[in-house]
């Protein structure tokens, strides 16, 4: 560390044209979210979309944890599926109205608020490793359960429903002059677009209290704790208190991704909140991103899900485009996908350590 | 007489077999500044860490004024005005030499919770911090991370961090080791400008014969853990007792 942070200090113009990079890849991803429904109006980019949506939320609140804090917690998807099924079951139980959404979401933020103090104040003062096992320990206890009270939650089947009528494909938001839904750029203003807004914004909205968050006061205590956690004791901070809160706002920020999530597919179940899968997702894009960076979060949900969405097309067309050679179609054909994706990662941590964000644009301090 | 600001009663703590501490009985008065002393291993540190709560007590007590604070937390007691610059360079490696000092600043204020303004809002927060860079000589590392601050400038930090928790007891462990012979008169400055408020205690343990004399009004002596001499600098250097287990020895090797 103390050679990265010299070597920072001999070369700034080198962070700082990382740092340009950075911000110009954040810009394009953000560009490319906010006009999504006009740029990529088909079915499955839009699913893409409005996944990397939730996940840059998703990530971002995990990597308070684990990037600023220094928390290792595995119950994060815990939470996702707090928000998501709440809002699930409301709408399923309730028919398709706001006050479902309201309702559910609000239920399942509270309940992850409860469920986060409890775990936080009865563990967060314990070994990191003893508090990450009692994160795993109560994540497989949700899983069960949700799997277990069959009648509620669907089982493995999860839940359909309806969402809200201005969510519906057949909606018409705006209409020309024939009383036909406007097409803006060719694309319809229906329904469909207003659910995705509603994923992007609500996003947005979260991802700005996180910026702000780690901008606070709090949040150079979070990052003094996982620095030096006696010392921030000795200034007069309470880490435990600090820890518990911290873990409780992450919970809350995992629900809402929850609901957005909930809201978007019309489907909740194990397989899109719960799953252990997902959470080793969330942990390899805050790595691949950055930890201890918000715009890590951005860079490593997109790169990481566009991955796994379109790695296997691309390799569809080089298997083709190379037809003609021995061994490389076969190399590259698209059911060794998972093998690339791997080879990917590896490549990606090997040359970017920190992360992209994180070796990119170091940072050589700041005031 | 001035009132005790600070007070340990019998105050102990064994390692296993090994007693580190043992039953050290003391007054810290307000106006007053104490020098501790002693040979390495001595239990001087390990006396501060009690006193400052990093450690508990396995016998005794420890009071600031009338309050016994025995059972309160390290930050519980940073809060009643128990402040400590440590031995060991302690302190948030990779933030800003700013930052360090502002945590302390927000820490002192009680800021630490605010969640929804952006610290850069806060003026004189940051004007505060830069004071005490100032009056360490670090306002142009200002910026750089710890980790590329030389050794000498990372104890002036340490003295930084101390002063911004406003304390009204100071506890200085060691505070110019390290440092080079232009860097120590500003600490020890610091120090005497600490020592002409006379509402403020100061407890520093310190090797050097030449700033024990120039800035002890009383001279503890500790020995394997036990409380062995207490009075006036001049009488307690002229112990015999001293003299064997302390002055004895090189002081520059007993850091």
């Amino acid at each position: 560390m103390t050679d990265l942070a010299i070597d920072q200090i001999a070369d700034p113009a080198r962070g700082r044209t990382g740092r340009m990079i950075v911000y110009a890849i954040i810009g394009a991803i953000g560009l490319g979210l906010l006009l999504a429904p006009f740029i990529f109006p088909d079915v499955r980019s839009q699913e893409v979309a409005a996944r990397i949506c939730v996940f840059i939320v998703l990530v971002a609140s995990y990597d308070l944890l684990i990037g600023y804090t220094g928390i290792v917690s595995f119950a994060h998807t815990m939470f996702f599926g707090l928000g998501a099924y709440g809002t699930a079951i409301a709408l399923k139980m309730m028919g398709p109205g706001w006050d479902a959404i309201l309702l559910g979401g609000a239920l399942g933020i509270i309940v992850s608020l409860v469920l986060a103090a409890l775990v936080g104040l009865l563990s967060l003062r314990v070994k990191a490793i003893f508090f990450a096992m009692v994160t795993l320990a109560a994540a497989s206890v949700m899983a069960v359960m949700a799997s277990q009270f069959s009648d509620f939650t669907g089982g493995e089947d999860g839940i359909i429903y309806k969402v809200p009528k201005l969510f519906s494909p057949a909606t018409k938001l705006l209409t020309d002059e024939d009383g036909k839904v406007l097409r803006i750029f060719g694309v319809k203003a229906n329904g469909k677009m207003a659910a995705y807004y509603f994923v992007f914004f609500g996003s947005l909205i979260l991802y700005f209290l996180m910026l702000r968050i780690v901008a606070s006061p709090l949040g150079t205590v979070l990052e003094a704790i996982r620095e030096n956690e006696m010392r921030a004791e000795a200034l007069g901070y309470k880490v435990v208190l600090y820890r518990t809160a911290i873990f409780c706002i992450a919970a809350v920020i995992a629900a809402c991704a929850g609901i957005l999530r909930a809201v978007w597919l019309k489907y909740t179940g194990p397989e899109t909140t719960l799953s252990f899968a997902i959470m080793i997702d969330i942990l390899l894009m805050v790595v691949i991103g950055g930890m201890g960076t918000m715009t890590g979060a951005i860079i490593g949900a997109t790169l990481m899900s566009l991955a796994q969405f379109y790695l296997k097309d691309l390799m569809q067309l080089a298997s083709e485009a190379t037809a003609g050679i021995p061994l490389l179609p076969e190399l590259l054909a698209p059911d060794r996908w998972l093998l690339w994706l791997g080879i990917l990662f590896i490549l990606l941590v090997y040359f970017f350590p920190a992360g992209i964000v994180g070796t990119l644009g170091k940072k050589g301090g700041h005031l | 007489m001035p009132s005790a600001s600070l007070r340990t009663e019998d105050l102990t703590i064994r390692f296993g077999g090994h007693t580190a501490v043992d039953a050290v009985t003391c007054e810290f008065r307000t106006g007053e500044l104490t020098v501790i002393v002693g040979p390495n291993g001595a239990g001087k540190t390990t006396y501060f860490n009690l006193i400052s709560g990093q450690l508990r007590p396995s016998a005794g007590r420890i009071f600031k004024g009338e309050r016994d604070i025995t059972a309160s937390s390290a930050s519980a007691r940073a809060k009643a005005g128990i402040g400590r610059a440590f031995q060991l360079t302690n302190l948030f490696p990779r933030l800003s030499v700013l930052e360090n000092v502002r945590l302390a600043v927000q820490a002192q204020r009680g800021l630490g919770p605010v969640m929804f303004r952006r610290t850069a809002s806060f003026r004189d927060l940051r004007d505060e911090a830069y004071a005490y860079l100032d009056a360490t000589r670090l306002r142009e590392a200002a910026a750089l991370p710890v980790t590329a601050l030389p050794h000498g400038d990372q104890r002036k930090l340490e003295i930084a961090l101390l002063l911004a928790l406003k304390p009204d007891i100071f506890m200085f462990d060691e505070p110019t080791a390290g440092m080079s012979v232009d860097e120590a008169p500003v600490i020890l400055e610091l120090i005497e400008g600490i020592k002409k408020d006379t509402d403020k205690t100061i407890l520093l343990v310190e090797h050097k014969m030449e700033v024990v004399r120039s800035l002890a009004d009383r001279i503890i002596v500790l020995h394997n853990g036990e409380l062995v001499a207490d009075g006036n600098p001049d009488a307690v250097i002229a112990l015999p007792l001293v003299r064997d287990i302390y002055l004895g020895m090189p002081a520059e090797d007993a850091a």
